[in-house]
C-alpha cells in the first residue's frame, strides 16, 4: 500500500500538514515551548481555558488571597528552617553567641533555635517572617470566613467548601500551636505544660493519653520530636491538600460576585486572568510577602532568647499564648473551679475538658453545620452565586455578631491579667465581668445587629422612595421650604432594590382538600418557629408597585412607609425630582 | 450584556401570592406581585469610564514610567539584600529611631527584602490598574448539575459495574470484602496507639518525694529527704527561713539524677514559705509544718502550671496561667479562679542538724486532675 505521492520530511504519516506559522516572533516563541507541552499532554484547551477565566473584583476577595499567600510563605520559611533546627530534646550546654545564656543546659531544640536567632546569617529574618506569616495565615483566614458568612457566600452550591474552609481554619490553630512550641523555650514549654493538663482532664482516658502523647511521664522526650513532625509533615500534607480542592472549587463554582448593575446569578463580571489577575494577584503575592518582610525587619515577634530554657518548676509572668489560642484559654479562665468533681472516686474535671478539649472543635463543628440549618430554615434550594448585602440578611448578620462576640470576650479573658495590670483593675473584677459578659454580650449583640441591619435596610427603602437628599432647599411661592431630592441612577437603585423579598415559612393548613387533618410533626414546626426567627420581621425591598404608589402621592406613600420625611408628614406632595445626577 | 438566555440557575420561585401571605414548607422564596411589574429589571452593566491612561499617551507614558520605576526599586532592593547579606556582621548590633537597638542584620536584610518584593508587587498592581484592559468581561454561569442523561448514565454505570463484578450474585464475596477491609488497618492502629507510650500505672500519684524516682513501674519506698535550694542543690536550715521568705524547693537527690530529672521535677517541685502561726487557720498546716514554716507542692491543681507569684502582703499564690488563687493561711484553699483543688502540703519537720526534712510523702496526687486520681 505504498503512496506514490512525495511528502515532506517533517510529515511522517500521509496527511500530515505542517503547522501554520504563528504571525509574530513572540506568539511563535510561546507556541513552541507550548506546543511542545502541549503534544504530550494535550492542555493548551484547558491552559486557555482558564486563563480566559473571569473573576469578579472586590476588595473582601483579597482576605482570602492573603491567607494562601500567608501559607505559602510560612511554608517557604518554614523549609528552610528545617536546615537549621534540631528537633531534639537531648540536653546540651549552650555556647553560641547570645552571651546571657552561655554556659547553661538547654535542649538541643532550643539551642538550634537561639542559633537560628544569633549565629545563623538571616536566619533570625526567616524564623520573624515564619511566625509573622503564621499570625497572618490565622487573622486573614478568620476575616476571610467573616466575610464569607456575611455575604452568605456559603449558601448552595459552596456548602462543601465552606465545610472544607472551616476545617482548615481548625489545622490551622492545631497547626499553629505545634509550631510555637518548638522553640522548647520557658513560655512554650509552659503552654505545653497546660496542654499536658487539659489532655489529661479528659474523662477516664486522660493518663492513657498524656502518657500516650508524651511517651511517658511529662516532659520526657518525646514530644518535640512529634510536634515536630506533624507541624512539618502530617499537618501540612493536610492542609495543602484541602486547600487545593478549595481553590478548585473555587475554579469549577466560579467566584460569587456582588449584586450590582448587569451582575446576574447566571453570569460573572469582572477581569479575566490573563493578563489582569495574574497580574494583580501575582503581585499581590509579592505585596503581602514584602509586608511580612518589613513587619519582622522591625516588629520582634517571640523573642525566645528572652525567656530561658524550658524547667517544669519555673515560669514567667504573664503567659500568653499566640492570639489563636486565647479564647481556649480564656474559657479556661472563667471555668469556676467548683465544676469539678467527683463520682464513685472518679475525678470528673468539667473545669478543664469542656474549655480545653471540647470548645475548639466544638466552634469548628458549629461553623462547619451552619450552612445546612440555615439552609433548613429558609427552603431554599437554589444556586447562590450572587452574594447578599449583610444588611439583607439581618438574622444570620446577628448570629455572626453574637458568635463574634462571645469569642472576643473569651479572647479578652485569656488576657485578664495584662488587662488587671495595666488598667490597674482587681482581676478577680475582670473575670467575673467575662464571665457574665459571654452570656449577657451575645444577645445584646445579636439584637444590636439585628436592630441595625434592619435600619439600614428602611434606609434603602427610603432612599429608593424618595430620592437622595440633594441638599438643596427649595422655598415655594407661598412660602414653604422643602428640601429637593434627586431621583436615582437605575443603577444605584438596583443595588438597593435587587434582592429577593423574603417571608417566613408556614405552617400548612390544618387540613387538606378533603377536611382531613393533616399531620404536622414536631420537626415541621420546630422549622416554622426557626423560619419565623429569621424572617418574622423582615424588611423587603421596595417593589416598582410602592415607588410607582410614592412617585404619585405623597399621601399614598405614607401609608407605605411609616417613616416618611416632615414633607410627607404634612401631606405634601412630594416634588417633582430633578434629572439624574451620578453619585 | 448579560447571558439571559442561558439557563436559569437560581431561578425564583413562581410566585403564588404576595409577601406575607403563607407559604407552603417545600417552597423557597416567594416574590410579590402586582399591577405594575413584581420586581425592578436590572439595568446592565454601567457604561464604561475611561482611565487617564486610555485617553492620553502623556498618562499611558507616565504610568510606564512609574511601573518601570517600581521595578527599579525591586531590583535595588535586591542588589541592596545581597550586599549587606556579605557586608554585615550577625552580631552588630544598630540603633534604629523608633525601634531602639536591634540586630542590624535582620533589619537591613528585613528592609532590602521587603523592598525586592514590594517593588514587584506594586508595579504588577499599578500596571494592572492603569495600562492593563479594565472594561469588565461578562461569562455566562451554568448550573452545577450535570444534565438527567449525565447522572443516570452515571449511576448506570456504577449499577452495572457492581452487577457485572456479580457482587448482588455472590454475597459471600461481598460480606468477606466488606470484613476483610474493615478490618485491616486495625494492626496499624494497634501498632501506634499501643507503642506511643507506655501505661502511667502509679506514677501520676507518685513524686519523689516518695523515696526516690517515681516514673512508671518504679514503687520508691519512703525515706525522709531534705529539702534543697532549687537550683543551689543546699539544704535549708530552719533558722534561714524568715517571716515573708520563699524557697523555691526540690527533694535532695532529685539535682543529681542522669535521667529523667526534669519529669521528677515537674512533680516534686515544691514551695517553702515562713508565716506567722498565728495567722495561719488550719490546724492541719501547722502540725504539718514547723514554727510557721509551710511547703506546699508548687504545681497548679489546674493544669499544671508552677505557680510562680507570692503575694506577702496577703499571702496569696497565684498561679500565672489561668490565675487561680490559693490562701496559704487556709491550708492553700482555693479563693478564686477555675483550680478546684488546694495545693497538697509536704509535711515537713527539722532534722538533727536542723535541716528541713519531709516526714510523709504528699498524701495524694500533686498537679492537675485526671479521672482515677482519687482511687
Amino acid at each position: 500500500m505504498t503512496t506514490s505521492t512525495s511528502r515532506p520530511a517533517d510529515a511522517l504519516r500521509e496527511g500530515d500538514s505542517t503547522p501554520t506559522t504563528p504571525s509574530s516572533a513572540t506568539a511563535r516563541k510561546i507556541g513552541g515551548l507550548g506546543g511542545w507541552v502541549d503534544d504530550r499532554t494535550g492542555s493548551a484547551k484547558p491552559a486557555g481555558y482558564l486563563m480566559k477565566k473571569v473573576f469578579p473584583d472586590h476588595w473582601s476577595f483579597m482576605l482570602g488571597e492573603i491567607a494562601m499567600y500567608s501559607m505559602i510563605i510560612c511554608l517557604v520559611t518554614g523549609a528552610f528552617l528545617t536546615f537549621w533546627y534540631v528537633p531534639s530534646m537531648g540536653l546540651t550546654i549552650y555556647n553560641g553567641s547570645y552571651v546571657p545564656l552561655r554556659g547553661i543546659e538547654m535542649s538541643e531544640a532550643y539551642k538550634s533555635t537561639l542559633d537560628i536567632s544569633f549565629d545563623i546569617k538571616g536566619g533570625l529574618i526567616i524564623r520573624q517572617i515564619h511566625h509573622w506569616a503564621a499570625l497572618m495565615f490565622v487573622v486573614a483566614l478568620v476575616v476571610h470566613m467573616f466575610r464569607v458568612f456575611f455575604t452568605g457566600a456559603f449558601r448552595k452550591p459552596r456548602e462543601i467548601n465552606w465545610v472544607i474552609g472551616s476545617v482548615l481554619a481548625l489545622l490551622a490553630i492545631v497547626e499553629g500551636f505545634a509550631g510555637y512550641s518548638l522553640p522548647d523555650d520557658l513560655l512554650s514549654g509552659t503552654g505545653i505544660r497546660a496542654m499536658q493538663g487539659f489532655v489529661q482532664s479528659a474523662p477516664v482516658i486522660g493518663s492513657y493519653l498524656v502518657y500516650a502523647i508524651f511517651g511517658g511521664p511529662f516532659p520526657g522526650e518525646l514530644i518535640i520530636p512529634r510536634l515536630y513532625s506533624a507541624h512539618i509533615l502530617l499537618i501540612p500534607a493536610l492542609l495543602v491538600g484541602l486547600f487545593t480542592a478549595h481553590i478548585a472549587i473555587v475554579f469549577i463554582q466560579k467566584h460569587t460576585q456582588f449584586p450590582g448593575p448587569g451582575r446576574t446569578n447566571d453570569n460573572v463580571v469582572g477581569y479575566p486572568v490573563m493578563p489582569v489577575y495574574a497580574a494583580k494577584a501575582g503581585g499581590f503575592f509579592f505585596i503581602v510577602f514584602g509586608v511580612t518582610a518589613l513587619i519582622s525587619a522591625v516588629v520582634g515577634i517571640n523573642p525566645i532568647w528572652g525567656y530561658g530554657p524550658y524547667d517544669p518548676s519555673a515560669v514567667t509572668a504573664c503567659s500568653q499564648p499566640d492570639w489563636y489560642m486565647g479564647f481556649a484559654d480564656g474559657a479556661l479562665r472563667l471555668l469556676p473551679g467548683w465544676m469539678e468533681f467527683e463520682a464513685f472516686g472518679y475525678t470528673i474535671s468539667a473545669n478543664i475538658f469542656p474549655g480545653a478539649l471540647i470548645l475548639l472543635p466544638l466552634v469548628y463543628i458549629v461553623l462547619g453545620i451552619y450552612p445546612f440549618v440555615e439552609k433548613w430554615a429558609t427552603g431554599d434550594n437554589r444556586e447562590h452565586h450572587l452574594l447578599e448585602r449583610p444588611r439583607n440578611a439581618p438574622v444570620r448578620a446577628g448570629i455572626g455578631m453574637a458568635g463574634i462576640t462571645a469569642y472576643t470576650v473569651l479572647l479578652f479573658a485569656s488576657g485578664n491579667d495584662i488587662m488587671a495590670i495595666k488598667l490597674d483593675m482587681s482581676i478577680n473584677d475582670l473575670t467575673w465581668f467575662f464571665r457574665i459578659g459571654f452570656f449577657v454580650l451575645p444577645p445584646i449583640a445579636f439584637w444590636i445587629t439585628k436592630r441595625v441591619c434592619l435600619s439600614l435596610q428602611r434606609r434603602d427603602r427610603d432612599t429608593v422612595l424618595h430620592g437622595i437628599e440633594s441638599g438643596t432647599i427649595i422655598r415655594t411661592p407661598d412660602g414653604r421650604f422643602f428640601e429637593r431630592h434627586e431621583a436615582m441612577l437605575p443603577e444605584d437603585q438596583w443595588i438597593l432594590v435587587q434582592h429577593d423579598a423574603v417571608a417566613p415559612l408556614e405552617l400548612e393548613a390544618g387540613v387538606d382538600a378533603n377536611g382531613v387533618a393533616r399531620k404536622t410533626g414536631h420537626l415541621d414546626r420546630a422549622r416554622a418557629r426557626l423560619s419565623h426567627f429569621y424572617f418574622a420581621d423582615a424588611v423587603n425591598p421596595v417593589t416598582p408597585a410602592e415607588l410607582a404608589a410614592a412617585h404619585h402621592d405623597g399621601q399614598e406613600m405614607e401609608s407605605i412607609e411609616a417613616s416618611g420625611g416632615p414633607g410627607a408628614l404634612e401631606g405634601e406632595k412630594e416634588p417633582e425630582a430633578s434629572g439624574p445626577t451620578r453619585r | 450584556m448579560n447571558e439571559h438566555d442561558t439557563p436559569a440557575t437560581g431561578s425564583e420561585v413562581t410566585p403564588t401570592s404576595g409577601p406575607g401571605a403563607p407559604v407552603r414548607l417545600d417552597q423557597g422564596h416567594v416574590v410579590g406581585e402586582g399591577g405594575v411589574p413584581e420586581r425592578f429589571t436590572n439595568p446592565g452593566l454601567p457604561p464604561h469610564t475611561p482611565r487617564m491612561a486610555d485617553l492620553g499617551e502623556d498618562a499611558a507614558k507616565r504610568a510606564e514610567k512609574q511601573v518601570a520605576t517600581l521595578f527599579g526599586i525591586s531590583m535595588l532592593g535586591t542588589v541592596l539584600f545581597i550586599v549587606l547579606y556579605f557586608a554585615i556582621d550577625v552580631e552588630q548590633t544598630v540603633f534604629i529611631p523608633g525601634i531602639g537597638l536591634t540586630s542590624a542584620s535582620n533589619f537591613a536584610l528585613g528592609v532590602t527584602l521587603a523592598m525586592g518584593m514590594l517593588g514587584i508587587g506594586f508595579g504588577a498592581v499599578h500596571w494592572a490598574k492603569t495600562l492593563m484592559p479594565d472594561e469588565e468581561i461578562v461569562e455566562s454561569r451554568h448550573p452545577m448539575r450535570s444534565s438527567q442523561e449525565a447522572r443516570e448514565g452515571f449511576v448506570g454505570t456504577l449499577s452495572e459495574g457492581g452487577s457485572d463484578a456479580q457482587l448482588g450474585r455472590r454475597p459471600l464475596i461481598k460480606y468477606t470484602l466488606g470484613g476483610a477491609l474493615g478490618l485491616f488497618a486495625v494492626p496499624l492502629v494497634v501498632q501506634v496507639a499501643g507503642s506511643l507510650g507506655p501505661m502511667p500505672q502509679k506514677s501520676l500519684s507518685l513524686t519523689f518525694w516518695n523515696g526516690g524516682p517515681s516514673g512508671p513501674g518504679e514503687e520508691p519506698e519512703f525515706v525522709p529527704l531534705r529539702l534543697v535550694r532549687d537550683p543551689e542543690n543546699t539544704p535549708i536550715k530552719a533558722s534561714d527561713v524568715t517571716i515573708g521568705s520563699v524557697f523555691h524547693v526540690l527533694p535532695e537527690g532529685l539535682l543529681d539524677l542522669e535521667v529523667h530529672r526534669l519529669e521528677e521535677k515537674a512533680k516534686a517541685a515544691v514551695l517553702l514559705m515562713r508565716l506567722d502561726p498565728d495567722i495561719i487557720e488550719s490546724q492541719k498546716e501547722l502540725d504539718w509544718g514547723y514554727q510557721g514554716i509551710v511547703a506546699y507542692s508548687k504545681i497548679c491543681t489546674h493544669v499544671g502550671c508552677p505557680v510562680g507569684l507570692y503575694e506577702q502582703q496577703t499571702h496569696h499564690l497565684l498561679c500565672p496561667c489561668h490565675q487561680s488563687t490559693f490562701d496559704v493561711t487556709q491550708d492553700c484553699k482555693v479563693i478564686f479562679g477555675p483550680a478546684k483543688r488546694p495545693l497538697p502540703q509536704l509535711a515537713i519537720t527539722v532534722d538533727d542538724e536542723g535541716y528541713l526534712v519531709s516526714t510523709q510523702p504528699f498524701r495524694e496526687a500533686i498537679g492537675p486532675s485526671f479521672w482515677e486520681r482519687g482511687l
